[in-house]
């Protein structure tokens, strides 16, 4: 009996044994390729950031079941920058020397994106960046998988134009780059079509503004003057929710004036009662209501993934979504995780977006997508009202500005970023001292 | 153009005055309900936009139904027959209602129906559609709501509808309302001079954005003997609006006003009387805010009929919850720092980035929503002033809890004992008092204001874990700039700073008004150090 006893547990000890050597043997042995995600955890971009840190966990995962990358597991870095400008270029430089990640998803305010810039060209790493953004710039290290203006901004005044016949504008931005560079974009691009300088106001209000009265009242001043009116808004982040609601309260109906927004999303409208938003359109390259089997398998992931049937899907999440499987298409195709490698692979690169179409990686290292317009429903969701038949090609340096519109990026042939084709040489690095450190941030 | 639109016009009218003759005799009409099936049929929204002006020619008052449901977005197509519907109800099983009487014809699964896609363009013309199917209608509120469409879209075409449905108005008011639709038809028609005059005194006479919109349009399109009464129009339009901006201003200062007074009543007790900086004042708003949100939540799935009433319920609740954690925060970290203010400083800080982030944790960094409950929506005409119900109701909140607190400050016995503390310790400690005890109620008393101030900021602000960051330096401003230690001089200074701040913004802009605001209270500070009410006295030099 005893003697039983203890050869049994000498065998369970000895199972146990082996069984832990060789679990720590395989974990020795199998490698793993590093996937760095450097999205705010906490702090004010907290808000936006952390749902792409769990869109990306997803999508990592999913590959992993699909079997990895070159026969590896794929394995997340996730760190917290707190929505701390420098501290992303520090979190940045830990991914890619401590961490030896293979490629790096991240940021979201264009601050940001400038802090990790000069981290990304010394180490020679590469930064997917899932935002809609001003434009102005095309870095050999950096791929933008979010819309350049004339991926969302251009369609959506057209829209209004042609549409909704509006005359006379109100560019209502945060004051910040992002809505500065779009809204000169814009206003040139307005006055090039003919539309008088007293027709446009522009108007910028602090970051997380919220006592809207005074500007609100303005913009119904301004749209009473007999002439249809239409509000641009790049407004961004928490401000928005008062501003709709007290656009509400004052009775400021989308039929009036309607207000076209470049940075709210389904993400942005969970917070409010979108009763009376209904009509108040915003232009993105995806909505969750975009009705595709590619699309509803990807919400149905999402709610599995995270276990809540309400959470919503965004413009930026498709964003990783699409950069992401190009990026393993390019590991796949170079054979290695070898950035200089990668970064050659990519232009060229095509995989199927959410909203039935197939984005390309152009050599400007920006993406072909479609623009769609779309109306605010009371379910909180977006309704398409247009869709641009083709995907636009993403232009880096704008063609309404008369500083930029000489400049190409382009990094296959002319492995350049603001290839001056005036004078027909490469800018390098001098132009690319952007205005990052005049910008004023929200803390 | 004009005459062959002027003979659909009269068309329109004697067919719906036959129209309504023959309703009630006959109970069906083909037309109308061929008219909605092509609602259906067209794809494209100009398509609609046509199938929609289809619709009201047949005058049927009984189209308004369909056109007013597919604004809603609630028409549907069965894809079977393409025969259209008024749908009810959500999920995967939908009724069917007719388009015509309303009735329910059955059910149908979603996946069976294609919705009717309109977007703006397309409800503008139901609005329009509507206005001008209901002008006979029988009540007289929806008379008059047709009236207002017709102010609101003047459209010369429809003078001989406006001038049949004036002949039959009863009702005083909705005759004022036809007078002035049909001014502004007139404005914009080829009717000669006299006519249009009379029509720009009617118009000037109705005052607002609205006539200026209206006067500004004719303007353009004047001759010269018109410019004249027009311009004259106009200047007396924008003068009357210019003393209403004044008065608009005012009450935007008063608002924004008692928003900073709610968000630093609570400082003006733990900063103010018991000098602590107090870091984590805003994340006691927050927590206020949460503790609404949650309230609301537990309302909307257990009691949806006590929907409207969450917010006097979160109250008491809300000053609980933050008077709570101010309790703990006293007995565990402040108590041990009295006289030590910058490790106070950093230590409060701290206590408020745990706070966020523990919320954070818990409730997910997304915005959560706060309904407003309905007394607390929308808004009123005061004159040219538009008074939103929230705004109105949050001024009055503020007012009440500066005079409730200033009873308990002066009246009550714990107001007593706080006073004594502050003003002499050691003599109050010498009397009697307990002042570690005291210390700590002030701190919880000042916190749950806070909590309360959360209720009322989760009316217009973002339910998220930053919003208590937003008010941290205002709420210090206004109780530096009133004068520390002072309920009135908080009183005072939020009002004034909220009032300067809105007659800056109209010139300044939003950034440089708050800058402006920013500059002076710093030159104020300069000269008074101590704010507005400096106290004086013994208690000033302790």
């Amino acid at each position: 009996m005893n003697r039983i006893a203890r050869k049994f547990g000498f065998i369970a000890l000895g199972a146990a044994l082996t069984a832990t050597t060789a679990m720590t043997s395989a974990s020795a042995q199998e490698e793993t390729i590093k996937v760095g995600i450097l999205h705010s955890l906490s702090g004010t971009m907290a808000i936006s950031e952390t749902t792409l840190k769990d869109a990306m966990l997803m999508l990592i995962e999913q590959q992993n079941e699909k079997g990895g990358l070159l026969g590896k597991k794929l394995e997340a870095v996730v760190v917290d920058p707190a929505s701390d400008w420098p501290l992303f270029a520090e979190k940045a430089r830990q991914l890619i020397e401590q961490d030896k990640v293979a490629a790096v998803f991240g940021c979201w305010t264009s601050v940001s994106r400038k802090s990790v810039l000069p981290v990304f060209a010394e180490l020679n790493s590469i930064l997917f960046y899932p935002v809609q953004y001003e434009g102005e710039e095309s870095e050999k290290n950096v791929f933008y998988t979010g819309a350049a203006p004339n991926q969302q901004a251009i369609p959506a005044v057209d829209y209004l134009m042609e549409e909704e016949g509006v005359e006379r504008w109100v560019l209502e931005g945060t004051d910040y780059v992002y809505p500065r560079t779009t809204n000169k974009i814009l206003e040139q691009y307005l006055l090039d079509k003919g539309v008088a300088q007293e027709d446009i106001i522009v108007n910028y209000t602090p970051f997380g503004f919220s006592d809207w009265q005074t500007e609100v009242a303005k913009i119904k001043e301004f749209g009473s003057a007999g002439k249809k009116t239409a509000v641009v808004s790049t407004v961004n982040g928490d401000a928005n929710v008062p501003f709709y609601k007290e656009l509400a309260n004052q009775g400021i109906e989308a039929q009036d004036i309607p207000v076209v927004a470049f940075s709210v999303g389904e993400e942005e409208l969970a917070g409010i009662d979108t009763g009376p938003l209904v009509g108040h359109l915003a232009a993105w390259n995806y909505f969750q209501s975009v009705d595709n089997e590619a699309n509803a398998k990807f919400i149905e992931q999402w709610h599995a993934f995270t276990g809540d049937e309400d959470r919503v899907t965004n413009d930026p999440m498709e964003a990783h979504y699409i950069g992401f499987n190009m990026w393993v298409k390019a590991v796949e195709k170079a054979g290695t995780t070898d950035p200089e490698a990668v970064i050659a692979a990519l232009p060229g690169t095509e995989v199927p977006n959410l909203t039935g179409g197939t984005s390309e990686m152009l050599p400007n290292h920006h993406i072909t997508k479609p623009v769609l317009i779309g109306e605010i429903q009371d379910d909180g969701q977006f309704e398409v009202v247009s869709e641009t038949e083709e995907l636009v090609p993403g232009d880096a340096w704008s063609d309404f500005l008369p500083e930029s519109k000489k400049l190409e990026a382009d990094w296959v042939d002319l492995k350049c970023g603001n290839y001056d084709t005036e004078a027909k040489k490469c800018l390098g690095e001098t132009a690319m001292a952007e205005p990052a450190e005049e910008e004023t941030t929200s803390n | 153009m004009v005459l062959i639109r002027t003979i659909i016009a009269a068309l329109f009218i004697v067919f719906s005055a036959l129209a309504a003759q023959t309703a009630s005799a006959q109970d069906d009409d083909p037309a109308l309900r061929q008219a909605i099936a092509g609602l259906g049929a067209e794809k494209g929204y100009s398509k609609l936009r046509k199938a929609i002006g289809i619709v009201v020619e047949t005058g049927d008052p009984r189209g308004a139904r369909v056109l007013d449901a597919l604004s809603e977005g609630d028409v549907y197509r069965r894809e079977t027959d393409g025969a259209v519907f008024i749908v009810s109800g959500r999920g995967k099983q939908l009724t069917l209602l007719d388009p015509v009487t309303g009735d329910e014809t059955g059910t149908a699964a979603k996946s069976d129906l294609k919705k009717v896609r309109v977007n703006n363009s397309v409800r503008r013309s139901v609005r329009e559609a509507i206005g001008a199917l209901t002008l006979g209608a029988k009540d007289p509120g929806v008379r008059m709501s047709a009236a207002r469409t017709m102010i609101d879209n003047p459209d010369p075409d429809s003078l001989d509808a406006i001038d049949t449905a004036l002949d039959k108005e009863t009702d005083a008011d909705v005759r004022d309302a036809l007078q002035q639709a049909r001014a502004g038809a007139i404005i914009l028609s080829d009717r000669d001079v006299s006519e249009k005059v009379s029509a720009i005194e009617t118009i000037r006479d109705m005052g607002g954005q609205q006539a200026l919109s209206l006067l500004v349009r004719a303007r353009s399109g004047a001759g010269a003997e018109m410019r004249e009464a027009t311009d004259a129009a106009i200047a007396s339009v924008r003068k009357r609006l210019q003393y209403w901006s004044l008065g608009q201003n005012v009450w935007y200062g008063l608002s924004l006003g008692s928003v900073l007074l709610l968000a630093a009543i609570g400082l003006a007790i733990t900063f103010g009387v018991m000098g602590v900086i107090n870091m984590a004042h805003g994340e006691m708003v927050m927590l206020g805010a949460y503790t609404t949100f949650m309230v609301q939540e537990i309302m909307r799935t257990s009691f949806p009929g006590l929907l409207d009433w969450s917010l006097p319920i979160a109250l008491p609740l809300a000053f609980l919850v933050a008077g709570a954690v101010g309790f703990a925060m006293e007995r565990g970290v402040i108590r041990f720092l009295y006289g030590r203010p910058l490790e106070t400083l950093l230590a409060t800080w701290g206590v408020s980035l745990i706070l966020q982030q523990t919320v954070r944790t818990i409730f997910g960094p997304t915005n959560r929503e706060v309904s407003n409950p309905s007394y607390m929506s929308g808004a009123f005409q005061l004159g040219e002033l538009s008074i939103t119900w929230n705004r109105l109701w949050i001024v009055v909140f503020a007012l009440v809890v500066f005079g409730v607190l200033l009873y308990a400050m002066n009246r009550t016995s714990l107001g007593l004992k706080m006073r004594a503390v502050t003003q002499n310790r050691r003599m109050a400690a010498a009397m009697g008092i307990r002042t570690p005890w005291v210390d700590a109620l002030t701190f919880a008393l000042g916190s749950g204001i806070a909590g309360i101030a959360g209720v009322a900021l989760s009316q217009i602000d973002n339910v998220s874990p930053n919003l208590g960051q937003g008010y941290i330096i205002d709420s210090f401003m206004v109780v530096v700039f009133g004068g520390v230690g002072n309920l009135w001089g908080t009183l005072i200074g939020a009002l004034s700073l909220g009032v300067a701040n809105k007659f800056l913004e109209p010139f300044a802009g939003a950034v440089l008004g708050k800058i402006f605001v920013l500059v002076f209270i710093i030159l104020f500070i300069q000269k008074r150090p101590r704010g507005l009410f400096a106290l004086k006295g013994r208690a000033v030099e302790t």
